[in-house]
């Protein structure tokens, strides 16, 4: 692929995601001397091409406008990549889902019936194929290189499927859990943050949302005998990822 | 578009290198500007309805998510709601981390902004990126100074974006007196890239306008700091309140014309808060290189220039990057890095400043330390009425202007706002009900 011309698209969400492309700061000429951004809102760059060769994708479908927009999107688009936990999994505006929509409504806005919102926040690929996702609540700045970077070459994009426990062990970080008690989702959480958490002795929240396989009945139950408290742990399972680690209603 | 400059409507579908989505309608009637509506087709989100209900200790990372762009100040004013509630104070140290935290958000943001999205307009492109071509030292400088903001919030923070090492009652661990140091030696040479980035900044062609008449300049104001942490606030028609009093001076209303939340002061009349009113308020608080520079480059309290606002940024660039250093070079590792915290009932305000302006979180905590309910003001809701009639205003005085050159500046006016479309989670779709 020579100079691919690239979209940057925004849904529901808090702008990290794509804050992060402009957070490589080392690499950012680079990045844009290699991919050719037409349209990226926050940059600057708003050109509407018919088709563009890639697509990064954040935020959440959260109106009947967006949900139509994000085919719209889909059509002009060779690759889409879906960026961050918002884009992934509904993001924390998805605790709507358990809850009632209109009720949230009424209990900002003195007029409700100006409001125009769907009763669900969902993941973009509940809508459109996505080609490659990219986890976490925000985006891991050297995984998105990685991306870019074998997108370009056309080869695989990197994909990792263990959990946040692998690069504790990497790192060297002690297990929290084991040695200490701590509540910690690293054993069922996706890698990709480099264990961060864990590292500053503050248990895993799930950032990355679930990992491939991950056994969340078997952590609840070891958390329990180490007297976590089950509300906590259940609160801190339904945020950023509340739709992949499916608990059921909110606490 | 019309070339009959006694009736223009024009419509900039979707403003770029700001935070956030949003558009801009602007009507002209009669040779006179009739309506200038800055449209928002950011989504609600629902932060404070979903908070209900949620424990005590998780507004530091759910609020963060409210934005991607200043999380620490989120951080920063929903720990000192919280600590407030529940009567807790944090050790001096941890106060100064936190500080030396907000410093580090401060330098990215504003970097961000001057360089990327703001500097391309005064010097004639379309994008950080693409004024790069021909300004590379300066946007590579920008860049680096940046990169070093952040790296002061993943030293303190543990991450740049959502950082995860603030708690209430103050951190998870704190950092060694090795990565301070490290720090500190970086600091000392962005200290220095920072002032040049003022002196560079001062020098853009800088239209000749003022805030419209009458619009009051809102900031914190601290005993013996240039305020990011608090603690009065005060303003140019001479308020000085507490915490505690804000919502009895201040109110959002949604209004009938447009489905966005509007800041106002109770008192009447609409009011700035940011870099322009902070400066305005405490300019006399500046660390000092910061208001040497001040001085240099002939920035006075009486400034209302809003196109200015750019060197404001710059200044406070320098100020953060001055106190960021005094603290990293005055780091001895706290005895503890959180002090105990405890669920009891309660309700607590706090504030701080953001990049762009006051940022108020209030909760009500119940006895079982669940958030009964959860009050958030943004800085950009709150700036959203000065931004539309600061428009008026120049437009007004700009109408000799063909289409282009106006949308030009309407949308440069806009960006010395710096607004966050996404922190204001009011903003919604706009409606013009005129024809």
């Amino acid at each position: 692929m020579t100079r691919p011309t690239v979209a940057v698209w925004k849904f529901a969400s808090c702008d990290g995601c794509q804050l992060t492309i402009l957070d490589c700061e080392d690499e950012l000429l680079a990045i844009a001397a290699a991919l050719d951004f037409r349209m990226f809102l926050e940059a600057g760059p708003e050109e509407m091409l018919d088709h563009f060769d890639i697509s990064l994708v954040e935020g959440s479908i959260t109106t009947n406008h967006d949900a139509e927009r994000i085919r719209e999107v889909r059509e002009r688009s060779g690759i889409v990549v879906t960026i961050g936990a918002c884009a992934t999994a509904g993001g924390i505006q998805a605790l709507r889902n358990y809850a009632d929509v209109e009720e949230y409504t009424r209990h900002i806005y003195a007029r409700p019936d100006w409001i125009d919102t769907l009763a669900t926040s969902t993941p973009i690929a509940h809508h459109i194929k996505v080609d490659h996702e990219l986890h976490g609540c925000p985006i891991n700045k050297e995984q998105l290189i990685a991306t870019i970077t074998a997108l370009l070459a056309g080869r695989r994009t990197p994909v990792t499927s263990h959990s946040v426990c692998v690069e504790c062990k990497q790192r060297g970080t002690p297990c929290l859990l084991v040695s200490e008690g701590t509540a910690c989702l690293g054993p069922v959480t996706h890698a990709g943050c480099g264990a961060l958490c864990p590292s500053i002795n503050r248990g895993c929240f799930g950032c990355f949302g679930p990992s491939e396989s991950a056994n969340l009945p078997g952590l609840l139950e070891v958390l329990r005998v180490a007297g976590n408290d089950e509300h906590e742990v259940l609160a801190s399972l339904r945020t950023f990822n509340v739709t992949k680690f499916d608990t059921g209603a909110t606490p | 578009m019309t070339h009959d400059h006694r009736a223009r409507r024009f419509n900039v579908e979707a403003l770029t290198r700001v935070e956030g989505e949003g558009g801009l309608i602007v009507e002209v009637r009669d040779g006179e500007v009739a309506d200038v509506h800055l449209r928002i087709f950011e989504p609600p989100r629902f932060f404070e309805a979903f908070l209900r209900g949620r424990a005590y200790s998780e507004p530091p990372d759910i609020t963060a998510r409210i934005c991607g762009i200043c999380p620490v100040a989120y951080q920063m004013s929903a720990c000192q709601a919280i600590e407030s509630a529940l009567g807790v104070e944090v050790d001096a140290p941890l106060r100064d981390l936190r500080h030396l935290l907000y410093c580090g958000e401060w330098i990215e943001s504003h970097t961000l902004h001057i360089h990327l999205l703001h500097a391309p307009d005064f010097l004639g492109y379309p994008s950080g990126i693409a004024m790069a071509a021909e300004h590379r030292f300066e946007v590579e400088r920008g860049l680096q100074l940046k990169k070093l903001g952040n790296r002061i919030v993943e030293v303190v923070g543990g991450r740049a974006v959502h950082p995860v090492n603030v708690k209430i009652g103050g951190f998870y661990s704190t950092p060694t007196t090795a990565t301070m140091a490290a720090l500190a030696e970086e600091l000392r040479a962005g200290l220095d890239a920072a002032s040049e980035i003022a002196r560079w900044v001062a020098t853009f062609p800088m239209p000749d306008h003022e805030l419209p008449d009458g619009t009051a300049l809102v900031s914190l104001r601290h005993p013996t700091e240039y305020p990011m942490l608090g603690e009065r606030l005060v303003s140019t028609t001479g308020l000085d309140i507490g915490v505690e009093e804000y919502l009895d001076h201040f109110a959002e209303v949604q209004v009938e014309h447009s489905t966005a939340l509007h800041g106002q002061m109770l008192a009447g009349g609409d009011y700035l808060v940011g870099p322009l009113a902070r400066f305005a308020l405490n300019a006399d608080l500046l660390a000092p290189r910061a208001a040497g520079l001040a001085a240099e480059l002939g920035l006075t309290s009486a400034e209302r220039n809003p196109f200015r606002s750019i060197v404001v940024r710059a200044i406070e660039t320098v100020h953060a990057c001055e106190v960021a250093l005094s603290i990293a070079e005055r780091y001895l590792v706290p005895t503890r890095a959180a002090v105990p915290v405890e669920a009891r009932e309660g309700i607590g305000c706090g504030w701080t400043e953001a990049p762009r302006g006051l940022l108020f979180h209030r909760y009500e905590i119940d006895a079982n330390g669940l958030i009964a309910d959860a009050r958030i003001v943004p800085p950009t809701s709150q700036n959203q009425p000065v931004i539309e009639h600061d428009l008026i205003h120049l437009i007004g005085n700009s109408l000799h202007l063909d289409d282009a050159a106006l949308e030009h500046i309407c949308e440069q006016a806009v960006r010395n706002y710096d607004p966050c479309i996404s922190c204001a989670t009011h903003f919604l779709d706009l409606r013009v009900l005129r024809s």
